[in-house]
């Protein structure tokens, strides 16, 4: 273990990480809002959009991510389309994990009861009294273990945007690989790096879904 | 369009295929070792030791944590160089998916085991079956039914993350696209669209179907358990 | 001449060809307990529903005060609020406390004062012997106790009727007792009710007026007294020697 390789090394890393965190964090809130629209347009049956919706669900769902990063990356330029390395990331991310998040808050919506909805609906409360007061917070408890495993999925997910020349994590640590000959420093440096990123988020989640059970279910 | 016809020039679309049947042969391997070792763990899960159940999950739980990449570089770069062993791409990738898949084949099936309700093996053994006789005819047949759906999601799973192995140096269908563009850059300036357009496409081509599948046999056991 | 609460004018109601309820005609007076009966499958919840604007219908009207009720319309949520609903399934909000599933529709939808919605709530949580709950959750409950407070949800809107679906059916059997002496209770009091229920004892306490409902149409109308013990038709006569253990 060569220490000095480490310090002098680790803020390739941090920089690294930052990158990872932010394209990583704006591809997922993206990704919720896109599915968020997704989960309505099909949960209220909306013609033409909800066709559109099945249709991207399933080209999103049934490709890989690094295919989805190249065709933007190197294949888009040719018909006009430039993008940065970061756009690029943050379009793919959106693009795979919209999909995600759209079929977990989907199933979300369609585990509150019929009878739930009609006996708010015989109280008097209007639709949107209905969604606000009885549909969102049930949906969010029940959708939140499926949404934060999606979240987890995506940020994992980043360490492919180094296919698109993101200086991410991953392509910091194959720099340095293939640069020295320090291969266990480098790898070690990379899996701290996604420890302390993803760990947190993973703790975070699952302490988050304990306490809406208990308010729930 | 002269980049669609170079998609379609003389041998191009064939190796594409293969570059593509490169991946899934990967994933195809490691879905056979998944689930032979995950059934494993799946039973290993299920047992008593608190040890054992402990040792399976944190397996499971440090197997999740690391995006595929990171361990795909942990077993081609890390392993390969401080072993000395020389291990090719293709079968560090081996290794590595079945791995991952291993986990989660036995997160699932012990999943499915413990969907079977209690009184099922209980009223199976009260009309006088053996142990045995209750897993064979009663627990097994509807584990399995609730399992397929999600054994065929995880394959689908499985053959597109194999598309990580191209940044490991395997040839599979993403560099052989680049061969091709690379080969054609001044008859066809824009292949880069047409190639990995159709690389989207056969991706698209091997996991819907998949994908339809197990929503059909979702389905169709809802139909039957309602 | 008393003052009539919900007119029922030759309903027809038909989920696709098939017919579930066909010309009926009720009028339900203030402070009249209506007991609606009759076998499984008859379209008594169903008419249930349709009074509430739950399900639409094909022909005929329901009029509450001489406004009509219409299905799927916007003045729907405005007439909702001058009738309550208990189902069988006690629908509390399970993830609202019970005191929050009470004033749910008071503070959002009527916009009563807070302070006083909640005095209400616990003067109502009392009145059926859930003094103490208001701040449990659904789940904390049990299932009689969920029905009364699902009762309270309803009670609180001050509805001009109440429509009762099986409010029992779902319970265990010790606990029936204690919902159905909450709703002789609002009987008593003069509650307008429209009750559907399979416990003929109940039926008869309670009940001003039972309507047999069969293949869905009205066979027979009468007085609890006259019903039970004098039936008039066939088919009620039949139906009601299911509840005894004689053949």
């Amino acid at each position: 273990m060569d220490l000095t390789f480490i310090t002098q090394h680790y803020p390739l890393y941090v920089k690294a990480a930052v990158l990872t965190v932010v394209t990583g964090t704006i591809g997922i809130v993206l990704s919720a809002i896109v599915g968020l629209i997704c989960a309505l347009t099909r949960y209220y049956k909306i013609p033409v959009l909800r066709t559109i919706t099945v249709i991207y669900t399933e080209l999103s769902r049934n490709t890989p991510l690094i295919v989805q990063l190249f065709f933007l990356y190197f294949g888009l330029p040719k018909a006009g389309i430039v993008l940065s390395s970061e756009a690029c990331g943050i379009i793919g991310l959106t693009f795979l994990g919209g999909s995600y998040m759209s079929e977990s808050i989907l199933s979300g919506f369609q585990s509150i009861k019929k009878a739930q909805i009609e006996s708010a609906e015989s109280l008097g409360l209007t639709r949107g009294q209905i969604m606000r007061y009885v549909v969102f917070p049930r949906a969010a408890a029940a959708a939140m273990p499926a949404v934060s495993a999606n979240i987890i999925f995506l940020l994992k997910e980043t360490s492919v945007f180094s296919a698109v020349a993101l200086a991410d994590l991953m392509y910091i640590a194959k720099d340095l690989i293939g640069m020295y000959s320090s291969t266990t420093e480098s790898l070690l440096m990379l899996v701290i790096a996604y420890l302390i990123i993803i760990l947190p988020i993973s703790l975070l989640c699952s302490v988050l879904e304990r306490r809406l059970r208990r308010g729930g279910a | 369009m002269e980049g669609l016809k170079i998609v379609f020039e003389g041998n191009n679309f064939l190796r594409l295929l293969s570059g593509l049947w490169v991946t899934i042969r990967i994933a195809l391997i490691s879905i056979g070792f998944s689930l032979i070792l995950g059934s494993l763990l799946g039973a290993a899960m299920r047992m008593k030791s608190k040890a054992v159940r402990a040792v399976c999950r944190a397996y499971l739980e440090i197997v999740r944590i690391m995006p595929q990449l990171v361990w795909l570089f942990i077993v081609f770069f890390g392993i390969v160089r401080t072993l000395g062993i020389n291990l090719s791409g293709e079968t560090s990738a081996i290794i590595v998916f079945t791995i991952w898949g291993t986990a989660e084949m036995g997160d699932l099936i012990r999943g499915g085991f413990e969907s079977v309700p209690v009184h099922q093996y209980e009223s199976s053994t009260s009309l006088g079956l053996t142990k045995f006789q209750a897993y064979i005819y009663v627990i097994f047949p509807q584990a399995i039914r609730l399992l397929i759906p999600n054994i065929i999601n995880l394959s689908t799973r499985m053959i597109k993350t194999t598309a990580l192995v191209s940044l490991i140096g395997v040839t599979e269908v993403l560099k052989v696209g680049k061969q091709i563009i690379d080969a054609n850059r001044f008859e066809a300036p824009n292949a880069a669209l047409w190639v990995y357009g159709t690389i989207f496409v056969m991706y698209f081509a091997v996991c819907f179907p998949l994908s339809m599948l197990s929503t059909a046999i979702e389905k169709k056991q809802k139909k039957l358990s309602a | 001449m008393a003052e009539t609460i919900i007119e029922v004018k030759n309903l027809h109601k038909q989920f696709g060809d098939n017919v579930i309820l066909k010309d009926i005609s009720i009028s339900v007076e203030k402070g009249e307990v209506i007991v609606l009966i009759g076998p499984s499958g008859c379209g008594k919840s169903t008419f249930l529903r349709c009074l509430n604007g739950l399900e639409p219908i094909q022909g005929g009207s329901v009029t509450l005060h001489g406004e009509p009720v219409l299905y799927g319309k916007k003045s729907l949520t405005k007439i909702r609020q001058h009738i309550g609903m208990v189902f069988q399934s006690y629908d509390l909000f399970p993830h609202m406390t019970i005191a929050q599933n009470i004033a749910l529709a008071p503070l959002k939808v009527q916009k009563r004062d807070k302070k006083e919605v909640e005095e209400e709530t616990l003067k109502l949580l009392d009145r059926v012997g859930l003094a103490g709950k208001a701040d449990s959750y659904p789940n904390e409950l049990s299932g009689g106790q969920k029905q009364r407070a699902a009762i309270v949800r309803s009670l609180i809107i001050h509805p001009d009727i109440i429509l009762l679906d099986e409010i029992t059916a779902a319970l265990d059997p010790e606990m029936v007792h204690e919902v159905l002496k909450v709703v002789l209770d609002l009987a008593k009091s003069g509650t307008t009710m429209m009750i559907v229920t399979h416990e003929m004892a109940f039926a008869k306490a309670v009940a001003d007026r039972v309507i047999f409902l069969d293949g869905g149409e009205i066979v027979e109308e009468g007085t609890p007294d006259e019903f039970f013990d004098a039936p008039k038709t066939e088919r009620a006569k039949q139906f009601l020697k299911t509840f005894t253990y004689s053949d």
